[in-house]
């Protein structure tokens, strides 16, 4: 028998059409839907994280508490000269004291802007490197004994954390997915096997292989995911892209980088392939296990 | 002349209860022309099945193109299926296909070219006298026309052994003669065939037919002469 992808070839027309159930696609068209939203949040989250170590890696700020304004500010700037010459840094400067004054105004109010106030001084280095992390950690307490360090990555482990659970998660999500999936051809084969079991008692007699028969099954529900998968798909990616349109609007930067890069979008389309290899592979086991069983 | 089929002491039973057919033993030699008669419920039709492959025997052998059928692993059934064709007693078309799609079934199954089965068809089609029935589905054809198709589906493949099981039951005398004419030609190219029948007019319009008879399961052989029929290898 030749199997051709022709709607009207003549092996298509082999188990009745007529009997066909719509649901098969339906039934695809969700599975891949939320199975491409689930990828979708896994690779966006994987891609902020990515990008949060890369941001934060090498970003420290050391502040230098020290009530006497004036000896504060040498050592800011002695602390800033030597953090400079750290191999390994690429930026240190001390953050503007007008625009914390700013940041603190709403909890202090004016009085945040006397200059008596004893304000901490902020200096925010860039290093490359973890070696380079260290080396600047050193320097700085040698410079200032009492300086206080905080490596960004520390605040941000929670959401780091956070980001990487959702990720596993996602994760989990597809694979169930991709079962339940499995276990929907296996059915769906095992009924189409009764619906048509006079049409393959006839095969079978006139000579026809278990395999020939496989393959009647497997083009269907190969076809009839690709064609629900595809819409699922479809809307799904259109629901990522506004989404991700949105998060844009927001402005937040851990949220900027869950927008999906042009390899992960790549990754969503594939989805809907490799589930109709899936589910082809699913109905040629269901129909071949159980014609074995018969004459 | 070769023996083609042959059954060595074949009993079947259904399930628990008696057998349906005791004893049988017969050899069909390659290129000859078998009557199958009996009462109803003889056991032709469970005979047939055990010939075609669509039933195992219960006890005995049966040997099939020089092997023991018995012994045929499952991916070799399909190549044997095929070098045997099939008038089923209840016709077994598939109902949503076309007539001339179920006749073209064999010749799709075995994998032969789109292009080179059209031609085949409308033979058939014209055998049969159904030229003009081909796209019709057997739902909205007559039993006869139906046993037609199924005849037609049985012999297009040129089969080596072709088994019909009461093929002309559902026709009147003339299309039954003529159905027997084309059972006939195809024998006279070579092909083995067991006809079942009810139809004793048929009988005796094929001169050099041999009879079996069935009656309750038990195949009627005074003489021996199926079991070891002359000139038989
Ligand atoms: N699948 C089956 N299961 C159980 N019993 C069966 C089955 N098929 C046939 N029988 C029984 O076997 C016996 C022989 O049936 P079979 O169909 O072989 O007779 P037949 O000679 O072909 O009759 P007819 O001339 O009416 O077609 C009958 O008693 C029937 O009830
Ligand atoms: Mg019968």
């Amino acid at each position: 028998m030749k199997f051709s992808l022709n709607p009207n070839a003549p092996d298509r027309r082999l188990l009745d059409e007529g009997k066909r159930t719509r649901a098969m696609t339906w039934i695809m068209a969700i599975m891949l839907f939320l199975t491409v939203l689930s990828g979708a949040l896994g690779l966006g989250m994987l891609g902020a994280t990515n990008q949060l170590d890369r941001q934060l890696a090498g970003r420290l700020t050391v502040q230098i508490i020290e009530p006497n304004a004036e000896l504060r500010d040498q050592q800011a700037k002695a602390m800033v000269a030597s953090l400079r010459a750290v191999p390994g840094v690429v930026r240190a400067e001390e953050a503007d004291r007008a625009r914390l004054a700013e940041l603190l105004k709403p909890w202090l109010g004016d009085a945040g802007l006397d200059p008596d106030l004893p304000m901490p001084a902020m200096i925010d280095v860039d290093v490359r490197g973890d070696a380079g992390v260290a080396a600047a950690e050193a320097a700085a307490k040698r410079i200032v004994p009492g300086a206080r360090i905080d490596r960004h990555a520390q605040w941000l482990s929670p959401v780091r954390n956070f980001m990487s659970t959702l990720t596993w998660l996602a994760a989990g999500l597809v694979l169930l997915m991709a079962s339940a999936t499995g276990a929907v051809v296996l059915l769906a084969a095992r009924a189409g096997l009764d619906t048509h079991r006079d049409t393959i008692e006839v095969l079978h007699m006139l000579g026809s292989t278990d395999l020939q028969v496989a393959r009647l099954f497997q083009r269907r529900i190969a076809f009839d995911t690709l064609i629900g998968g595809a819409a699922g798909t479809a809307a799904a990616l259109g629901l990522v892209w506004f989404l991700q349109s949105r998060f844009g609007a927001l402005g937040s930067e851990i949220l900027s980088g869950v927008a999906l890069e042009q390899r992960d979008w790549f990754i969503l389309v594939l989805l809907p392939l490799s589930f109709a290899l899936l589910a082809t592979f699913a109905a040629r086991i269901a129909v071949l296990r159980k014609l074995g069983a018969t004459l | 002349m070769a023996n083609i089929v042959q059954f060595e002491n074949v009993g079947l039973r259904y399930g628990t209860g008696a057998e349906t057919l005791s004893d049988i033993s017969f050899t069909l030699t390659s290129g000859s022309f078998y009557f199958l008669t009996g009462p109803s419920g003889a056991g032709k039709t469970s005979l047939l099945k055990l010939l075609y492959l669509a039933q195992r025997p219960s006890r005995g052998v049966i040997r099939l193109f020089g092997e023991d059928a018995g012994a045929l692993p499952r991916q070799r059934l399909p190549g044997f299926r095929r070098r045997i064709g099939v008038v089923f007693q209840d016709f077994r078309l598939v109902p949503h296909l076309s007539a001339y799609d179920n006749i073209a079934l064999p010749l799709r199954v075995a994998g032969m070219p789109e292009g080179d089965i059209e031609a085949p068809v409308r033979e058939m089609l014209a055998w049969v006298g159904l030229t003009d029935r081909g796209k019709a589905k057997p739902p909205t054809l007559s039993g006869g026309e139906q046993q037609r198709i199924a005849i037609a589906r049985a012999v297009i493949g040129r089969p080596e052994v072709l088994v019909a099981d009461e093929p002309t039951g559902n026709v009147d005398p003339d299309m039954a003669e003529r159905l027997l004419h084309l059972f006939d030609s195809l024998n006279r190219l070579g092909t083995t065939v067991v006809v079942a029948t009810h139809d004793f007019h048929l009988l005796n319009r094929i001169p050099n037919a041999r009879m079996m008879r069935l009656e309750k399961g038990r195949l009627n052989d005074p003489t021996g002469a199926l079991k070891h029929p002359p000139g038989s290898s």
